[in-house]
C-alpha cells in the first residue's frame, strides 16, 4: 500500500484547517530535525526559557490538553488530559511509553508518522514526559522493523546533539504478536517480560514499567499533543466537532482508487473518506470501519456516519484506529472474515481458555460456512450459523485483554450486516466470491514472529 | 458489603473444582473453563465460595469485597 497523502510544498501556516499532522509530508523522505522545526516550528520548552510559554510550568499541557479535548488515537477515544492527570497523581517518578508497534494489519498511519515524521512523535514523548514527571520514556514498535529502528535511532542522535530530550528516549523493538502492542503487554515486554497481556489490576497508570505510574499513548495522540503544546487548545478545537474535536489519521484500502493514509477532520463522514481516497474502483457492498476491532456496515447505511467514536457507536460499528476497507460487491464477506478470525486466533498470546480455544472454534466454524456450506458445526450444532452464534458468547469478555472481543464484535457485525449470505452459504455452500484474490490484508510470515522469545 | 467472584482468565487452566464446589454460580463451558451466572455472591453462599477459591489449583478464582456501593 502507498501511503502518501496530498500535502503542500510550501510550510505551513497553523492557521490552515488541514492538513496538521501531515503538514511536513511533502519533504518527500524522513524529515530531519531542521526541516521538522521548520514546517512545524521548535519544541516549545516549559519554564523561563524563552517565547510565549516562558513561565508556564510544565504540568500545565495537562490542562490545555484537557480543554482542547484531545482522546487517544490508538483506539480507544480514551480522554488525553484525564489519563495525563491519573499518571501525574501517582506517587514518584513516572514512566512515559509510546506505542508505535501498529498491530492492525490495515493500519499504516503510525507506520507513515514515524518513518517520515519521527520529530513530532518524539517531541510529544518529551512534552508529555515532562507534563506527568516522567524520569523514563520508551519508544515502542516492532522489533521485526528493523528499517524503521534504524531511521528512529538516527533521529535521537539529531535530538541529542541538539540536547532537545531532558529524559532520554529509549527504543524499544516489541514482538512482532498481534496482541503484543496491548499496553499491558508492552509493559510487561519492558519489565523484562515476553510481552504478553497480564491480568488486571494493577493497570500501567497504577503500576507499570519499573513499578512507576505508566503513561500509555498512541504515537499519533502523541504528534497531537505535540501541536496542542505549540499552538494551544482553541487552536486544536478549530477543526473537527465541539464533541469531537481535532483531526485523525485515517487508512483506507480495499476497492478505493487511492488507497493510503489521510488526515480528515474528526466527523467527517465515512462516505467522504471513501472519496478522498479516489472513491470506489469498483461497485461496493460494505465497508470494515476500525479495522479488525471494528464491524462490517452495509455501504449505504455507512455512507453518512460521521469518523467519531460516537457516530460509528450509535451505527453499530467502532472507530477503532481509524481504518476504513472497502468490500466490492463480488467478494464474499463471510470468506473474507474467515481468514481474518484465523489470523487473531493464531495471534493468541494462548493464556486465557476461551481466546485460545474460542477462536480457532469460531474460525473454523466460519470457514465451514464460507467453503462448505456449513453442515459440519461442532458440538452438535448442524448448522455453522448457530455454532457460530453459540459461540460468540463463550467467548466475548472472558480473556484478561480484549483480543477475543475485537473478533467476536467483527464476527457479530458479519451476521448483522450480512444475513441473507450467511443464509445462502448455509444451504447453497460456497459462492462465486470465495474464489476472488483476498482482499482484507494480513501481515506477512516475515513480519510475524511465531514464537514467543 | 458485597462479596464478587472474578476469574483471573491468564491463571485459569480448567481444572473446574470451582463448579464442583460452587454448582449455583459457576459452570463450565465446553473446554472447561469456569462461567459465572453472576459476579455478586449470595450471602448464604459465601463460605462455598470461599472454599471454592481456596480449593483452585491455580489460585484463579478471586473473592473481591466491595464495600458501598457495587456499579
Amino acid at each position: 500500500m502507498t501511503a502518501i497523502a496530498p500535502a503542500p510544498a510550501i510550510p505551513w501556516s497553523p492557521r490552515a484547517r488541514l492538513p496538521r499532522l501531515l503538514a511536513g509530508i511533502g519533504v518527500g523522505r524522513t524529515a530531519g530535525l531542521r526541516e521538522h522545526e521548520r514546517y512545524y516550528g521548535p519544541l516549545p520548552v516549559p519554564g523561563p526559557a524563552r517565547g510565549r510559554s516562558r513561565g508556564r510550568r510544565p504540568e500545565r499541557l495537562i490542562d490545555v490538553v484537557e480543554v482542547a479535548g484531545l482522546t487517544g488515537r490508538g483506539g480507544s477515544g480514551f480522554p488525553v488530559g484525564r489519563k495525563m492527570r491519573s499518571v501525574a497523581a501517582g506517587g514518584g517518578r513516572k514512566a512515559v511509553v509510546a506505542n508505535g508497534a501498529e498491530g492492525e494489519p490495515a493500519s499504516r498511519k503510525d507506520r507513515l508518522l514515524l518513518s517520515r515524521l519521527p520529530h513530532l512523535v518524539l517531541d510529544g514523548i518529551t512534552l508529555a514526559a515532562q507534563a506527568v514527571g516522567a524520569d523514563e520514556a520508551y519508544l515502542c514498535v516492532h522489533g521485526t522493523e528493523g528499517a524503521l529502528l534504524d531511521r528512529l535511532d538516527h533521529a535521537l542522535e539529531e535530538r541529542q546533539a541538539a540536547g532537545l530530550d531532558p529524559v532520554p528516549i529509549q527504543l524499544a523493538g516489541l514482538p512482532g504478536r498481534y496482541v503484543s502492542s496491548e499496553q499491558s503487554s508492552i509493559v510487561q515486554y519492558l519489565n523484562g517480560g515476553p510481552g504478553k497481556p497480564t491480568f488486571a489490576p494493577p493497570r500501567p497508570h497504577e503500576r507499570g514499567v519499573n513499578g512507576k505510574p505508566t503513561l500509555v499513548h498512541n504515537v499519533e495522540t502523541l504528534a497531537h499533543l505535540a501541536l496542542i503544546a505549540r499552538h494551544g487548545d482553541r487552536w486544536f478545537r478549530g477543526a473537527g466537532l465541539p464533541s469531537a474535536p481535532g483531526s485523525m489519521l485515517v487508512t483506507v484500502s480495499g476497492a478505493v482508487a487511492r488507497p493510503g493514509v489521510y488526515e480528515i477532520e474528526m466527523g467527517t463522514p465515512v462516505g467522504q473518506v471513501i472519496m478522498l481516497a479516489g472513491g470506489p474502483a469498483e461497485r461496493l457492498q460494505a465497508l470494515l470501519v476500525g479495522g479488525y476491532f471494528g464491524a462490517w456496515l452495509p455501504v449505504e447505511a455507512a455512507w453518512t456516519v460521521p469518523m467519531t467514536h460516537a457516530g460509528l457507536k450509535a451505527a453499530g460499528g467502532a472507530l477503532g484506529a481509524g481504518m476504513v476497507i472497502a468490500l466490492p460487491a463480488a467478494a464474499c464477506p463471510i470468506a473474507e472474515t474467515a481468514r481474518v478470525v484465523r489470523y487473531l486466533a493464531e495471534e493468541s498470546a494462548g493464556q486465557c481458555g476461551p481466546c485460545l480455544f474460542g477462536l480457532p472454534a469460531l474460525a473454523g466454524a466460519l470457514a465451514d460456512l464460507a467453503y462448505s456450506g456449513g453442515s459440519g458445526g461442532s458440538e452438535g450444532w448442524d448448522r455453522s450459523v448457530d455454532d457460530i452464534a453459540a459461540l460468540i458468547p463463550l467467548i466475548e469478555g472472558r480473556g484478561a485483554c480484549r483480543h477475543p472481543d475485537g473478533a467476536t464484535q467483527l464476527v457479530r457485525s458479519l451476521l448483522t450486516a450480512f444475513p441473507a449470505d450467511a443464509d445462502w452459504h448455509q444451504w447453497r455452500g460456497a459462492c462465486d466470491g470465495v474464489r476472488r484474490p483476498p482482499l482484507l490484508p494480513l501481515p506477512g510470515d516475515e513480519e510475524r514472529d511465531w514464537d514467543w522469545a | 458489603m458485597t462479596f464478587i467472584l472474578r476469574v483471573n482468565p491468564i491463571a485459569c487452566t480448567g481444572h473446574g473444582m470451582c463448579a464442583e464446589l460452587l454448582p449455583e454460580v459457576i459452570e463450565l463451558d465446553r473446554w472447561g473453563y469456569p462461567i459465572l451466572a453472576s459476579p455478586v455472591v449470595p450471602r448464604p453462599l459465601l463460605n462455598h465460595a470461599r472454599r471454592a477459591a481456596q480449593a483452585c489449583p491455580t489460585l484463579a478464582l478471586l473473592i473481591e469485597e466491595k464495600t458501598g456501593k457495587h456499579r
